[in-house]
Order: C-alpha cells, then structure tokens, then sequence
C-alpha cells in the first residue's frame, strides 16, 4: 500500500522529497511503515522525537513507567511539565506536536513472553530502548521468532553499542551475547551513571538504521556491530557473524518465548565468583555502631570523588572502586571492613573482590547511603 | 612486538588511566595477551575470564574486528600490531 502524500505532508517533508534515493516513493513507504519502540527512556526519545519528524506513519511505544526529575537529564521526549505523568502519555503529546500526522500506538505494559509476541506482531520494525538485559532478550528472541528487524542500541556511562539485529542471512543479539551477565554485575544508569547525551548519539543512530531500513537504502549496521567511545569519540565497527550454533536464529531450538528474568537471574542473586552469600550489614545497624563508638571496623566509600562530594557518612574512608585492587595490599586482611556505596550494588562486587583477596570479615552496607538516607539520617542528599 | 588492548570503560574502572593498554610481552596468542594484561590489572581479566580460563559468556574479544568466537577462541594467533577490542554486555537506555 502507498499512501498518498497531502499538501501539507508535501510541504513538511519537502526536505526528504527533493533528496536522490528517498523522493515521493521513500516518503511513502515512511509513511506506510509501522515501528514499535520499546521503552520511551534515554534511547526511545530520541528515536521516537526523529522517527516522528521523518513521517513514519505509526509509531508505537511500549513503557509502563512515570517520569521522574532525574529522567530529564537525558529522556528528552518529557519535560519538566510531565514530571509525574505517564511516560507514553507524555511522548504521545509531544510526538502529535512534533508531527501530527503520526498515528501513536500506546502499549502500556512491561514487555513480558506472555504479551510479546502480539505487541511485536503488529509492527514491521523493532527498535530495543529497553535497560535491561531481560527484556533485551525477550525483545530479540520474539524478533527473531516473528522475522522482525531489530534495531539494537545500549548504552553504559559513556560507551554506547548499535547494531541491526534479525534480518534473515544477519546475526541476532544472542549470536553476540549468548548469554547475559551475571544478575548485578553490570550497574544500571541509576547505578553506574551515564553521560545525558550518549543516549542522544545512540538512540539517533538507531533511529537512522530504522530509516534506512524503511527506504532500502544504504548499508545498515547488520552484521556490523558499532562502538561509540563518546569520551574519545572514536567509533569502531566491528564485524558480526551469525551464529550458526545460535538456539535462536541459528538452530532454531528456540520454538518460543522463555522466562527471562529466570534466564538473567533475578537480581541480588547468586553473586559472580563467590558460590556463598556476601554478609551484610543494614544502615541502622551501622548507625548503632558508629552511635556507641564502635571502632573495630574501617567504612570503607567505593564511590566517585563526585559522589563523595554530594553526601558522605562520618568516619568513612574514600577508595574509590578502581582504586580498591591496589589498596588491598595496605589494608589489614583480618579487621572488620564495612563496604559502601551509592545504593549497595558496587559496594557488593568490591567485598567480594577483597573476599577473594583473603579478606575474612568484609561486610556490605546494604542499601548504601541512600537507605542511609532513608533509614538513618533523612538530611543526607539522595542523588 | 607490541598489541594495543582496548578496554571498554564498563572495565575502565579497574584501570588506571588509558583505556587502551600496550602489551610488549611476547604473545603468539589472545591468551598470551590476556594473561601478560592479567599481571597488570588481574580486575580486568576476572571480568573477562572465568576462573577456569576460559571467555566469559556475556564477554566478546575482537582481533581487529573479528570475534575470537569466529576465529580460534581464546587460541587465536596474534600478529604483530593487533589490536584487541574487549567488548562486555551492556544493557542501559
């Protein structure tokens, strides 16, 4: 089906129609194209806000989440107004203002095996903005299932990766990460931080791949798999194959959906090396100690300079993560340490490091200092 | 003989300085490389490499810009001047 274009839709794309290799025919089959994209956060805006100014006929939008003060750092699609209001609220208002001819498609709902298959079913192409591994997963299998191009981007800090992923003879996310990480051991934006603007940089490129594939045009990042170093702004391509032991897209013994949280492994679970649980201490609990005057144990902060900057507990020493592997050797293996952090998580793979180190008594705080803040002392800084 | 090693910055934080490391010890092999790197951040290389030595699953290295996977796994030959790209699963949005 080619849509036809009106007078105003051929005013508002002038600037593509008089572009050699998109014309009135690639404006049409913008128009005629149905994308779905999943997760309206730091990738899905960008993508959404370009996707909706390039004239893609439908767009739908998969998110179930509220849009908080600290998204606005970098999910350009919310404002400050929408704090507070439903994530696919806010980007279905300013996608009609961006573009009024796009047809927004809500979908509010976590994207789970039971709901998958239909959602993805109803679109030509996929881009993945989700943020976390799960999902990730999910997103990929059902693609592949369906025969979906899957227009892939993640980002961590200041890196970012994108490719294309579930063309026929192309690879598929499983053909580069077979499996995920273990549950905990790669900080999420909320724990490890992320540049704003590294999202913008991704979240665009997927959307030029999801063009390209629309139009026909050029070579897209299938079976090339894109690093961007925003910090050295260097970008590396490197190759990706299929897999052809791939389950998924390979030997096809993926049939359907799974649980994915399961295949992930829920989080706070079993840790990275160390088979037994990692002894943990609650803020309250180290609240007492300090109270009394318990000084038989060292706090040692693992967080950024930045960070100590913003909130600190008394009687904390500040070694920063990286720092910790040559810091050991200077600390006594046999006292009593106490592990902190922003919210428990780098805390956690810091005591297991010094765990492996030989250190016999490390305890983590758990929580960090934001369940400090909570639990203990309510003028400490949340961040 | 020397191989430049670039590491992603989600392991940058168990290294100091550069995320690109030189390697000028005799390496005939990607496990060469990353033992002679295990000596000088073994942080780095717990992340890469279980404890029975062999690719973490969620972990992706790259000799120029083909993946060991596709090649001889962690017995890849390495000439001199390769560059190894570390490539971990990240998964924010």
């Amino acid at each position: 089906m080619t849509p036809a274009l009106t007078t105003d839709e051929i005013q508002r794309y002038s600037r593509h129609l008089i572009l050699p290799d998109v014309g009135i025919e690639g404006q049409q089959r913008l128009k005629a194209a149905r994308v779905l994209i999943v997760g309206a956060g730091g990738l899905g805006s960008p993508t959404a806000l370009y996707l909706a100014a390039a004239g893609v006929g439908t767009l739908g939008v998969v998110d179930f989440d509220v849009v908080d003060v600290s998204n606005l750092q970098r999910q350009i699609l919310h404002g400050t107004k929408d704090v507070g209001r439903s994530k696919l609220e806010s980007a279905r208002a300013r996608i009609a203002d961006v573009n009024p001819h796009v047809r927004v498609e809500l979908h509010d709902a976590r994207l789970t095996s039971a709901n998958a298959l239909e959602i993805i079913g109803g679109y030509d192409i996929v881009v993945d903005g989700t943020d976390n591994f799960a999902t990730r997963y999910l997103t990929n299998d059902a693609c592949v299932l369906l025969g979906k191009p899957n227009v892939y981007g993640s980002i961590f800090r200041f890196e970012g990766q994108a490719s294309v992923f579930g063309l026929p003879d192309g690879p598929c996310y499983r053909c580069l990460f077979p499996e995920p990480p273990p549950p905990g051991s790669v900080p999420s934006c909320a724990e490890g931080g992320v540049l704003g603007v590294l999202p913008g940089i991704v979240g665009t490129i997927q959307a030029t791949e999801t063009i390209k594939l629309i139009l026909g045009i050029g070579d897209t990042l299938a079976g090339r798999l894109l690093l961007i170093d925003a910090l050295s702004m260097q970008f590396r391509a490197m190759t990706l194959r299929k897999d052809p032991a791939c389950p998924a897209c390979g030997t096809r013994t993926i049939t359907e959906l799974i649980d994915y949280d399961e295949f992930c492994g829920a989080p706070g679970a079993a840790a990275m090396h160390d088979p037994g649980d990692l002894a943990e201490i609650t803020p309250r609990d180290l609240a007492a100690r300090l109270a009394r005057g318990d000084d038989g144990f060292d706090l040692i902060d693992v967080r950024e300079p930045g960070e100590w900057a913003i909130a600190r507990i008394d009687r904390a020493r500040l070694i920063p993560l990286g720092q910790i592997p040559d810091a050991v050797s200077e600390l006594d293996k046999t006292r009593e340490i106490v592990v902190m952090c922003r919210s428990g998580v780098r805390s956690a793979d810091a005591a297991r490091f010094m765990q492996r180190s030989g250190f016999t008594r490390v305890k983590n705080l758990a929580g960090g200092i934001l369940r400090w803040s909570t639990d203990v002392d309510p003028r400490v800084p949340r961040y | 003989m020397a191989i430049a090693i670039v590491l992603p910055r989600a392991l940058y934080q168990y290294a100091r300085g550069s995320n690109v490391v030189s390697v000028t010890d005799p390496c005939r092999t990607v496990a060469d490389a990353l033992a002679s790197l295990s000596a000088r951040l073994p942080a780095v290389t717990d992340r890469v490499l279980t404890e029975q030595g062999e690719l973490r699953p969620h972990v992706n290295v790259f000799v120029g810009t083909e993946s060991v996977r596709f090649l001889d796994g962690l017995a890849t030959e390495l000439p001199d001047g390769s560059t190894l790209t570390i490539v971990p699963a990240v998964s924010g949005g």
